[in-house]
């Protein structure tokens, strides 16, 4: 196998015009008159859940509730990660029963952490509509599940995808192959 | 990390796989090895941080309204309890239902004990029917350890004669964490019944692991000077004792493990080791007062300081059960994977 030097497709400035992208989408498509809430799957949905609630309050769309999400028990491989998997806590101080969520996540690919992000939340509450936001969007889809809001497409296949966030990872970019 | 790839642990270079940099530099890489709880001599620091770690996450699941995760759908957790046990096995019950196992009960009174099984047989017996954990009680020492040789499945101790309790040495360790913020450089003071005490040694192990200073006191027949050989001070005298103290765990008197006349009166013991508000008056004032339960009310605890603000004796059983599903939770991972490395 050959050693194959993975290309960056976001640099910090390529990141920041996505994230702006996808708070742009996510503002026209904000109903009125419901309480919003923001909801990051850990760890790195939870770095752009924060990202992305500043921007939305930036630009004049406060009052809204972020929270975290760790989906580690709802996992259909927990089986497989055997002791691997660290349980971190989920944090959502308020009620999710009729609010509009966003769910944030870095990169949306198979499709089962949202699936469990999705069973999880049902846990919580009865949400009035749950919306999903991703940095990154490649394909290799397992379930019928797709995003709403999109901040990058990829549209090669069996291609990996590394999100690095300052806040968690001390770097800043979004790496192809 | 990106969890939706079913491959990302075996996958280095997926969208899911851990990047070169830790997501978080303050996470430790630790991995939880033991596929048995049998007592905490034998845990690190680290392992017993660990837990704790996992048991604050396992909180918040008690305060859902749906206080349920679907983490050991399908596995059977097997109460297996040779002693009288009201409150660790319900606990252990509800801990294992939060995780969405099944539970099944096993009380030796009315079983096949009574018709001459032995401990071996009744385990395999029962693992047969596809058990996954057995939680067990016993009055020998040494009996869950007996049981990990004759079994497949997974063990907890919920108890063993007067060997150790680690789950409730866990739980009396978080909840004073939780009150004070630390453990290192504490002085915990031990009062009763520690000869005969799983519970005191429990706690006696995993609190000089994490840095307290554990000072055991009661009569000289319940407090053996043996238990300096564990790191522990000794003392006789319960005032001298609480003038420096952070935290004090009063046992329960067992009379049930009494065989001899170890001291001459209720009266006398009161008098000498029972914790009441006049005693409080010369200790710090945010001494904080535990009981592993259940309390003899006016024996080892005045019923106003089991009541009172510094007693955080209904904190314990409720963080007994974030303990325990972590316990259960972090022993059933282990061995989960194929790739996985069992270390007994």
């Amino acid at each position: 196998m050959t050693e194959v030097r993975p290309k960056v497709l976001l640099d910090a400035k390529g990141i920041r015009a996505a994230m702006n992208r996808l708070a742009d989408e996510i503002i026209a498509a904000l109903p009125e008159n419901v309480p919003v809430g923001v909801i990051g799957i850990r760890r790195r949905g939870e770095v752009l859940a924060q990202r992305l609630v500043s921007e939305l309050a930036r630009r004049g769309i406060a009052a809204i509730e972020a929270g975290t999400l760790d989906i580690t028990l709802y996992r259909d491989d927990l089986a497989e990660l055997g002791p691997q998997a660290i349980v971190r806590q989920t944090e959502i101080g308020f009620d999710l029963t009729g609010r509009y969520v966003i769910l944030v996540d870095d990169v949306l690919y198979t499709g089962r952490s949202v699936r469990a992000a999705l069973s999880a939340l049902n846990d919580l509450g009865r949400p009035r509509a749950i919306r999903l936001a991703v940095l990154v969007e490649r394909p290799g889809r397992e379930l019928p599940i797709q995003a709403d809001f999109v901040g990058e497409h990829i549209t090669q296949e069996d291609v990996p995808v590394t999100v690095l966030l300052t806040e968690s990872d001390q770097q800043e970019e979004v790496r192809v192959g | 990390m990106n969890p939706s790839s079913p491959t990302a642990p075996r996958d280095p270079a997926g969208s899911g796989a851990p990047s070169a940099v830790p997501a978080n530099p303050t996470a430790s890489s630790f991995t939880w090895k033991r596929p048995h709880l049998l007592g905490l001599e034998e845990l690190t620091a680290e392992e017993i941080l660990h837990i704790f770690t996992t048991a604050e996450s396992f909180q918040e699941v008690s305060t859902r309204s749906i206080k349920k995760v679907p983490a050991l759908r399908g596995r059977v957790v097997v109460n297996l309890f040779f002693e009288e046990s009201t409150r660790t096995r319900m606990s252990f019950a509800l801990a294992a239902q939060r995780l969405s196992a099944d539970v099944l009960e096993f009380a030796a009174g009315k079983s096949s004990v009574s018709k001459g099984e032995s401990l071996r047989d009744t385990v395999r017996n029962i693992e047969a029917m596809g058990v996954d954990t057995f939680v067990i009680r016993h009055s020998a020492a040494g009996a869950p350890h007996y049981i990990t040789r004759c079994t497949n499945c997974r063990v907890v101790n919920a108890g063993d004669g007067q060997h150790e309790h680690p789950t409730q040495g866990l739980i009396d360790i978080f909840t004073i964490r939780e009150r004070k913020g630390r453990i290192e450089g504490l002085n915990v003071v031990i009062v009763g019944d520690i000869g005969h005490s799983r519970v005191a040694r429990s706690n006696l192990w995993g609190l000089t692991k994490l840095g307290a200073k554990v000072t055991l006191v009661g009569p000289t027949t319940l407090v053996p000077r043996a238990f300096e050989q564990m790191g522990a001070r000794v003392g006789h005298d319960l005032d001298a004792a609480l003038k420096e103290a952070d935290v004090v765990n009063m046992l329960r008197i067992q009379r049930e493990r009494m065989t001899s006349q170890v001291f001459p009166t209720t009266e006398e013991y009161v008098r000498l080791f029972g914790l009441t508000r006049r005693r409080l008056k010369a200790t710090k004032p945010d001494l904080l007062i535990m009981h592993p339960g259940p309390v003899n009310r006016g024996v080892e605890l005045a019923s106003d300081v089991a009541d009172g603000p510094n007693s955080s004796i209904l904190r314990q059983v409720s963080n007994g059960l974030a303990i325990r599903m972590a316990v259960l939770f972090l022993i059933n991972q282990v061995g989960a994977s194929p790739d996985d490395v069992v270390e007994a």
